[in-house]
């Protein structure tokens, strides 16, 4: 009995305990790993997969998936960013720009997949590759460039001394923790996700319910896209291939199922964590990026093994 | 006693525990069956039945206690090893390839080859045969997901037997058929018997277990309880036994009080399912809805929900017509459905009791914003949940983890919190054990007392002309016959559903 309390607290708070684990690896390892600069470093460069995975989340909960985000990202960033040359436009209008584009592919996704019940996975496969072609024939495939010094800040400007991409990663963070598990659409979210059939009977409209979330998903790419494009003062067609799936990789590490109606946004930051603490971490080794890929793939299995192991 | 004689005892289960997390599921369990008996297991929900079985089937592990088949003592490693050893299971939740033919189901996992090359003539003439043996009319061609209930759970015992099983074991077989179905099933039975198969058959209806059993063993809170011959007990005896308490009558009183015409379905139709369905509900009425699986009558209480909406004809709530299209609108009006299937429909089991209790009430909980207030919340949960005596550990524990009976009376707390003003019922108390339908008996009788209009589906006679102050009796999707309480009748209701 005690043991099997034991195990079952392990595989709870499994992925956190895994988690200090490898911080005190890797101090132990490197000596530079605990500066506060390599700390910063760690959260700035984690914050637009930790954007889009939050979004991603929700979407796994409700036992979908979203594909897209990567080239949605990458048409946000050159959308926002063709409005963002130094003084043309003030700032908040990239910005909108931006955040329209995603919220419109979201909507796109989500609108499809609730009336036509096509399949997510489809359904963002498909905007996956709308979405990147449209962001090539928008620049002609050529980046855009001589973005202002305010839209520039965004990515790479401080506040109180920390990255504004991070402060931008926290408030998400928070809006996302808050809208998963203190409102009713959270709520309904969880529901939809865990059975559709006994939800709708429940008076919940869950094609509303699919149709917001891929809408905050699509948004939450736009965001990314926007941090990302500033950050690097340039919106390339070609930005943000993969980013879908380091996403899916921190929400599953995190432990939400992908058969959807259980997870959380805290588990997926435990994820995006570990990620880009192991990146991180082999960089100051000096292990070379091939092999990081290697590590952080048995990494993902490793997670969703322990999971499996779970008692039921 | 006659006990059959010892050493044609196939199966002995001798002191057998089993836990899970926090609880104690099995406490020295003892368990015997025979060569050509047909034992039952009976107890209420949660008393142990079907974890003692999948214990037997292979699908958990005992923690102590030994199990002997044939006097060997055997230690059964997975679901294989058990069906190696001759033990098969069908389940109540029917685990089938739908898209697959039946003959491809009953051979799934040992089909007919050479050189792993499928042999689908052989397989096709051998399920053939074995099906006839039966005297089943079933293609082996067919698609499984194309036959009804009662003929995937024949479909599932022929499998059983063709893997040369000496135990049989049935979770619940009679829940979700028809009575005709089931007189068919016990045909079968008795042949299997006959040809001496040991025969395990967990029940919750009283009727069907004194008509086929040799023997009954009870189980109550994980402990063993009785084991002894079915013709030397009394159905009270059994009941007292299983309960552990006197049932003074399953059936509570009933006064009808006649308010106002609360509900009035006019000439409802969905293409193909029902016809021209038209009734009307008082205000505290409860009006029944009998027929058998397949006569429209659960489409068409779900139609009125608007799950999905009917294709033709008018509801009308306090008078007023209203447009309902889905369950949304339908809650807006005052509805509320408690579905047939409970997992399927009527919980999230992957959520707790608190998730699942205010589901479909959320915004009484809830400010600007939709910011649920926690606190009211749970006591309102917990309110409705004492006064339903949902036992759970507490609030946050997963529905998953409570017995059906109790995962039931989380799906009526729900609908009482949205505080509906007619409340649709379909097999309120389907496979739950009979405690729990007493309860909730008393609580249908009480929720029509303090006014509300409950419309119920059964397809159990007593629990209708128990509690029902009239009874429509649908038949192929229409309306055969009415009657009132004063003039229910069991073989006349019974030959008004009957096709």
């Amino acid at each position: 009995m005690k043991q099997k309390q034991a195990f079952k607290y392990l595989s709870r708070y499994g992925i956190l305990i895994a988690f200090l684990i490898l911080i005190v690896l890797m101090s132990l390892l490197s000596p530079a790993f605990l500066k506060t600069t390599n700390i910063m470093n760690i959260l700035r460069q984690t914050s637009i997969n930790g954007i889009v995975a939050v979004g991603m989340t929700f979407v796994i909960i409700l036992a979908g998936i979203d594909l897209s985000v990567g080239s949605v990202i990458a048409l946000a960033a050159v959308i926002a960013a063709s409005f963002a040359h130094a003084g043309d436009y003030p700032l908040i209008v990239p910005v909108f720009a931006g955040l329209i584009t995603g919220a419109l592919c979201g909507f796109i996704n989500g609108f499809i997949i609730a009336k036509r019940k096509i399949a997510p996975f489809i359904m963002t496969l498909a905007m996956m590759t709308i979405a990147r072609g449209a962001a090539l024939v928008y620049t002609n495939g050529r980046p855009v460039i001589e973005l202002s010094d305010a839209y520039n800040k965004i990515g790479g400007g401080y506040f109180l001394g920390i990255p504004l991409p991070v402060i931008i990663f926290i408030i998400i963070i928070f809006l996302g923790w808050f809208l998963l598990s203190k409102t009713v659409f959270g709520r309904h979210v969880y529901a939809t996700g865990g059975n559709k059939t006994a939800a709708e009977l429940s008076g919940i409209i869950t094609g509303k319910i699919i149709i917001w979330v891929y809408t905050i998903a699509g948004i939450l790419s736009g965001l990314a896209g926007i941090v990302l494009s500033s950050r690097v003062m340039s919106g390339s067609p070609a930005t943000g291939q993969g980013y879908e799936l380091d996403a899916i990789a921190a929400v599953v590490i995190g432990g939400t199922k992908l058969t959807g109606g259980v997870g959380s946004v805290f588990g997926t930051i435990v994820g995006v964590l570990i990620i880009g603490v192991m990146n991180n971490g082999l960089d100051l080794l000096n292990v070379s990026s091939y092999w990081q890929l290697v590590v952080k793939g048995i990494i993902i299995l490793l997670a969703v093994v322990l999971e499996k192991k779970s008692p039921r | 006693m006659n006990n059959p004689d010892n050493t044609s005892c196939i199966l002995e289960i001798q002191r057998l525990s089993k836990s899970f997390p926090g609880v104690l599921a099995l406490d020295e369990v003892n368990l015997e069956a025979c060569r050509g008996e047909i034992h039952a297991l009976i107890g209420e929900n949660g008393a142990g039945k079907s974890t003692l079985m999948k214990i037997l089937a292979g699908i958990y592990q005992k923690d102590s206690g030994q199990i002997l088949l044939k006097g060997q003592q055997v230690e059964i490693q997975n679901e294989r090893h058990a069906l190696q050893l001759g033990i098969a299971m069908v389940h109540q939740e029917l685990n089938n390839f739908p898209e697959m033919t039946v003959a491809e189901n009953i051979f799934a996992g040992r089909e007919p080859s050479k050189w792993g090359i499928l042999k689908k003539d052989a397989l096709y003439s051998r399920a053939g045969i074995l099906l006839q043996d039966f005297h089943l009319k079933i293609d082996p061609r067919v698609k499984m997901g194309k036959l009804s209930i009662s003929e995937m759970q024949l479909v599932e015992i022929v499998k059983a037997v063709s893997c040369n099983a000496g135990i049989l074991i049935l979770d619940e077989p009679t829940s979700a058929i028809s009575s005709n179905d089931a007189d068919f099933l016990f045909e079968i039975l008795q042949r299997l018997k006959v040809q001496g198969v040991a025969i395990i058959y967990i029940s919750h209806k009283m009727e069907e277990v004194f008509r086929i059993s040799d023997r009954i063993t009870v189980l109550r809170d994980g402990k063993w309880i009785f084991t002894g011959n079915s013709a030397e007990i009394t159905r009270d005896e059994l009941i007292r036994k299983m309960v552990g308490r006197e049932l003074k009558e399953l059936f509570p009183e009933r006064t009808a009080i006649q308010g106002e015409t609360v509900l009035e379905v006019k000439n409802l139709t969905r293409k193909n399912v029902f016809t021209d369905v038209s009734l009307f509900l008082r205000k505290g009425e409860v009006l029944g809805i009998a027929g058998l699986v397949g006569s429209g009558r659960t489409e068409f209480i779900e139609s009125v929900f608007g799950f999905p909406p009917a294709d033709e004809g008018d509801i009308l709530v306090m008078g007023k017509r209203v447009h309902i299209n889905s369950p949304r609108e339908a809650i807006n009006n005052g509805f509320a459905l408690v579905p047939e299937d409970r997992k399927l429909a009527g919980l999230n089991l992957l959520g707790s009791v608190l998730f699942n209790t205010t589901l479909a009430a959320l915004s009484r909980f809830a400010g600007i914003g939709g910011i649920i207030h926690g606190k009211e919340e749970k006591l309102a949960a917990g309110f409705v949940a004492r006064q339903l005596q949902v036992k759970s550990p507490d609030m946050n524990q997963l529905i998953s983890n409570l017995s059906g009976g109790n995962q039931q009376k989380v799906v009526l707390a729900k609908w009482l919190l949205a505080q509906p003003a007619i409340l649709l019922l379909d097999e309120p108390t389907r496979g739950i054990d009979i405690g729990a339908k007493s309860e909730i008996y008393q609580l249908i009788n009480k929720l029509a007392m303090e006014g509300m209009s409950i419309l119920m589906v059964s397809s159990e006679m007593a629990e209708l002309m128990g509690l029902c102050d009239r009874i429509i009796a649908f038949r192929k999707g229409k309306v055969s016959r009415e009657f009132v309480r004063s003039g229910f009748n069991q073989e006349q209701i019974l030959s008004a559903i009957m096709n």
